[in-house]
């Protein structure tokens, strides 16, 4: 039996090898096929269906075995420490070379800051040493979920989508083999850094990270995707210096090399550290004052915004934060990430409002969503971090598919304005049903990111955390404006208009079918998701059970409320209920030209109508309210930094 | 699920409409006595209603049809969850739904005074939201539970550690049940800017159905503003039905009061007055805890 169990484990832990060094053998191979041809989607699609099954074993293995205490240290690391040495060395170089080519030599400044004192530590043998590097424990392999599903499926979407990409901006130089090699890479560090605990391997596989995205950022290579990506790699670039700082000073200083021996009660000093990570962590999440590199992002082609929204780069932060949230519960750092977090939840819903690009609203919304995920881990409470994960759960999900479907929309009509979108469910009816379910997976009642968003309120109502409270409340509104007029739109019925020829080539619709899929099922797995999932993560972190977040009477509602959003349609289309009704024009206070888009006026000229969303850009729009909201947050962010890490030194 | 929940959400479906429909009644009676009418019968709603049901139905498209009927299905949901003492945060997610299903219908039309009466009523909705979910939390407060069944047997009426709450509550039942000054999405008087708004091209058996929605909506929304003044004794009924229609005759009197207000002006205020009252009031109870 003992000798059954050590296989398993030595089993798992050649396949988490095989998770972070096949995705880099998978962008070696990728690289080779410049161009789209059916061979090199065949090896995208088996490539990553491998991937996508060893994670799901691996997540599964270790989530029934019931006790993940034996594969929270896995022993010895075989990965050498120069590989990495020598990975980060190649990284500054690169950095520091693109910087020269495109002239922004800011960024030279920031790579060799936070990578050469890390290095003299490593080469100086000051590190600490000995301890393990790899653990898999319940969160790992939530977040195996997270990337293997999802971030796999939006790579077999992009082999599909590069080639449509190319169709129609005939412009731009396709380069796209490099691009999905860069998707597998960073898919590879994604695996890389959800296993380590060694917080230089951590720092190894963020940096590398960070790269990748400029490098996705900037693909198009015109002025706007060069600035663009070199302001994601300078704000990323900072947070790893962040990071770097609380590396060297849990090394040199506490002794500590591993991410798991933060623990509450440790040390007083440990506080500098998890400040300084916290701060890194609020680059990559993308939280104000940092938030204009993910909004920058969107020039790139959207499969690389799919994955960077949704599955890999902004999770990293909140993954950070939500491992350190006990050592940050009751701290000054924990309230000033809540309160960061919060205001970013609030003022990014009302920017959402005023932005009428499709892949705009969507990166608004993840800052915002970011934001709760970020203020849920700060609260540092068990509640907090359950809503925390449940929230990067779902968002993983709704916002993957989002992106693919705006994407896809893209590619049908030419425009992905959400104004475009008037009528879409006549005009791309298949495509417009999976974007209803999306969107509604996003804010409407009974699925999943509303679940989480009430957990998140009971647990800063439980903290007495007021301002959160009033910060979530008042986000929910704008949330829900900003959402259900997008819906309105897609739902809009124009008479004689025709449907569009839906181009969506079979292999977007193998990532799109299952991830429309999922939002559906957590609907009703959410209760088992928060009992084998997440409450085992509560456990690792805290050593506590707490009740049922959500239970009892409310979940079988729940259930009731799901059915019925699924039944009535379905009803109401066996019973055609409204079918025999008189149909009619649309009233326009005067006499229909034909249709319900023209009318005749007092001069008896046929005149065009359109009805357009509403903005309210002249009250908070992006000129106005994003420059005093990236101020306020910095002051915050200042403030933590100088009297956390000021007052302790 | 025990007989007297059943009791009380069959007893809810079943009279809601009723008393929905009375209040409405009462409601039109005042207003006209209020600017010196004679106004219509007390029943004159389901004589409308009743008309509305037997006359021919014409749609703007066949799915039009199909948001109204899942408007009316989740207002009486909504209201069933209420009355049958479930989760006061849930009630009114449920409640948000039900209110975003009868807006798409509005912008399903693709009428240009539907989607006019569609993007107000959403904002409409962005201003109360805040406030239905702080009251939600106030009662939590108050009484340690966010289920109605345990609010109701409390030892004092929330309203005495909670009135900011209720202030606010009041205050953005206004914009809830649109009366002026915050009818902005639909108003009583065709020939208007926005003609009936939301409404506009609904019509027939469809209309009759958000009115009667509407009814159970009334009905649910006194309901709330009861749970400020039941306790365990059951005398406070009583005090929360007194409760119930001085707020009802506030509404009715402030809709004759005032003109409708710009949209800006009414988030605004509302925002302002949320956090005026509700936000004051949360603070205080945090630092009593």
């Amino acid at each position: 039996m003992y000798v059954k169990g050590a296989n398993t484990l030595a089993n798992l832990l050649n396949l988490v090898y095989f998770l972070i060094l096949f995705p880099f053998c998978m962008a070696i191979i990728i690289s080779i096929f410049k161009h789209a041809s059916l061979f090199r989607s065949l090896i995208i699609m088996l490539g990553g269906l491998t991937i996508m099954g060893v994670a799901i074993y691996v997540a599964v293995n270790v989530l029934m075995s019931g006790d993940t205490s034996k594969f929270v240290y896995l022993e010895h690391a075989e990965i050498p420490e120069k590989v990495i040495l020598v990975g980060e060395v190649f990284l500054m170089g690169l950095v520091c070379f693109l910087s020269i080519k495109y002239k922004k030599y800011y960024a030279i400044i920031f790579s060799l800051v936070g990578t050469l004192p890390v290095l003299w530590m490593d080469l100086t043998h000051q590190a600490v040493e000995g301890n393990t590097c790899l653990r898999i424990d319940t969160f790992a392999a939530v977040m195996y979920l997270i990337v293997g599903f999802v971030g796999i499926l939006i790579c077999i979407y992009a082999s599909g989508y590069m080639k449509d990409y190319h169709h129609h901006h005939t412009d731009v130089e396709d380069r796209s083999g490099y691009f999905l090699a860069l998707m597998f890479v960073f898919l590879g560090a994604m695996f890389g850094l959800i296993s380590s605990d060694n917080l230089g391997f951590i720092y190894f596989f963020w940096e590398i990270t960070s790269v990748c995205s400029f490098l996705m950022i900037g693909y198009t290579r015109t002025e706007e995707a060069v600035n663009n990506s070199f302001r994601a790699l300078w704000m990323n670039l900072l947070g790893g210096c962040g990071f770097a700082a609380g590396l060297m000073y849990c090394n040199l200083c506490l002794g500590i090399s591993n991410l798991s021996q933060i623990t509450p009660g440790t040390s007083a000093q440990l506080i500098i550290p998890v400040t300084l990570f916290a701060f890194a962590a609020l680059t990559k999440s993308a939280q104000f004052p940092f938030s204009r590199w993910l909004l920058g992002a969107m020039v790139a082609p959207t499969p690389s915004s799919a994955l960077l929204h949704s599955a890999t780069m902004v999770k990293i932060g909140v993954y950070m934060l939500i491992r350190i949230a006990p050592v940050m519960y009751g701290t000054l750092t924990g309230i000033m990430i809540t309160v960061i977090g919060g205001f970013t939840f609030f003022a990014a819903s009302l920017l959402a409002i005023t932005v009428s690009d499709g892949k705009k609203v969507l990166a608004y919304s993840t800052i915002s969503n970011l934001g709760l995920i970020t203020a849920c881990a700060g609260t540092g409470t068990t509640e907090g971090v359950w809503a925390a994960v449940m929230l990067v759960l779902f968002h993983a999900v709704s916002k993957s598919l989002l992106f693919q479907t705006v994407g896809d929309i893209e590619n049908c009509m030419g425009s992905r304005d959400i104004e475009d979108m008037h009528g879409l469910i006549i005009k791309l009816p298949r495509l417009a049903f999976i974007m209803i379910i999306g969107i509604c997976g996003m804010f409407m009642a009974p699925f999943g990111m509303l679940v989480s968003k009430w957990a998140a309120l009971k647990s800063f109502v439980d903290s007495g955390s007021v301002w959160l409270v009033l910060f979530l409340v008042f986000g929910s509104g704008s949330t829900l404006f900003y959402w259900a007029k997008w819906l309105g739109k897609i739902c809009a019925v124009i008479h004689q208009s025709f449907e569009l020829e839906d181009i969506t080539p079979r292999s977007e619709m193998v990532s799109i079918f299952p991830l429309t899929t999922m939002i559906v099922v957590m609907c009703f797995a959410f209760p088992w998701m928060s009992g084998n999932m997440i409450q085992p993560i509560l456990d690792e972190a805290y050593h506590t059970n707490i009740p049922d977040v959500i239970g009892g009477s409310d979940v079988i509602i729940m259930m009731i409320m799901v059915a019925m959003v699924f039944i009535i349609p379905i009803g109401s289309r066996i019973m055609s209920i409204g079918k025999n009704s008189k149909m009619t024009m649309s009233y326009v206070a005067g006499v229909n030209a034909g249709d319900d888009r023209h009318y005749i006026d007092s001069f008896g000229k046929e005149r065009a109508l359109y009805m357009s969303n509403w903005y309210m850009d002249e009250v908070f729009g992006e000129k106005k309210f994003l420059k005093p909201c990236i101020y306020i947050a910095a002051v915050l962010v200042a403030v933590m930094l100088i009297v956390v890490v000021g007052g302790a030194i | 699920m025990n007989i007297y929940m059943i009791a009380r959400i069959l007893l809810y479906i079943l009279l809601a409409p009723f008393v929905g429909g009375l209040l409405s009644g009462i409601d039109r009676v005042f207003s006209a006595r209020m600017q010196g009418r004679q106004g219509p019968p007390l029943f004159q709603p389901f004589y409308d209603v009743s008309k509305l049901l037997s006359k021919q139905t014409t749609v703007v498209n066949s799915i039009q049809i199909l948001f109204v009927t899942s408007y009316l299905i989740f207002t009486i949901f909504t209201g069933a969850l209420f009355f049958a003492g479930g989760d006061m945060l849930l009630v009114f997610f449920a409640l948000s739904m039900s209110e975003v299903v009868m807006v798409l219908a509005a912008f399903s039309t693709n009428g240009p005074y539907s989607i006019m009466g569609a993007q107000r009523e959403l904002l409409q909705m962005m201003c109360y939201e805040p406030m239905t979910l702080l009251v939600a939390i106030g009662f939590y407060y108050a009484n340690g539970s966010f289920m109605v069944n345990e609010l109701a047997k409390a030892d004092v009426p929330a309203i005495a550690q909670i009135p900011g709450f209720f202030i606010g509550f009041v205050f953005v039942l206004l914009i809830k049940l649109r009366k002026s000054p915050f009818d902005l999405s639909t108003s009583h008087h065709m020939h208007q800017e926005m003609v009936k708004g939301l409404t506009t091209d609904l019509s027939g058996g469809n209309l009759a159905l958000v009115e009667i929605a509407e009814w159970y909506d009334v009905v649910l929304m006194m309901g709330i503003v009861g749970m400020f003044f039941v306790t365990s004794a059951p005398i406070s009924i009583l005090g929360a039905v007194i409760a119930c229609a001085v707020v009802f005759f506030l509404e009715t009197l402030i809709d004759n009061l005032f003109p409708r207000v710009k949209y800006m002006t009414m988030l605004k205020v509302t925002w302002s007055v949320i956090l005026i009252f509700a936000g004051t009031n949360l603070l205080i109870l945090n630092v009593l805890k």
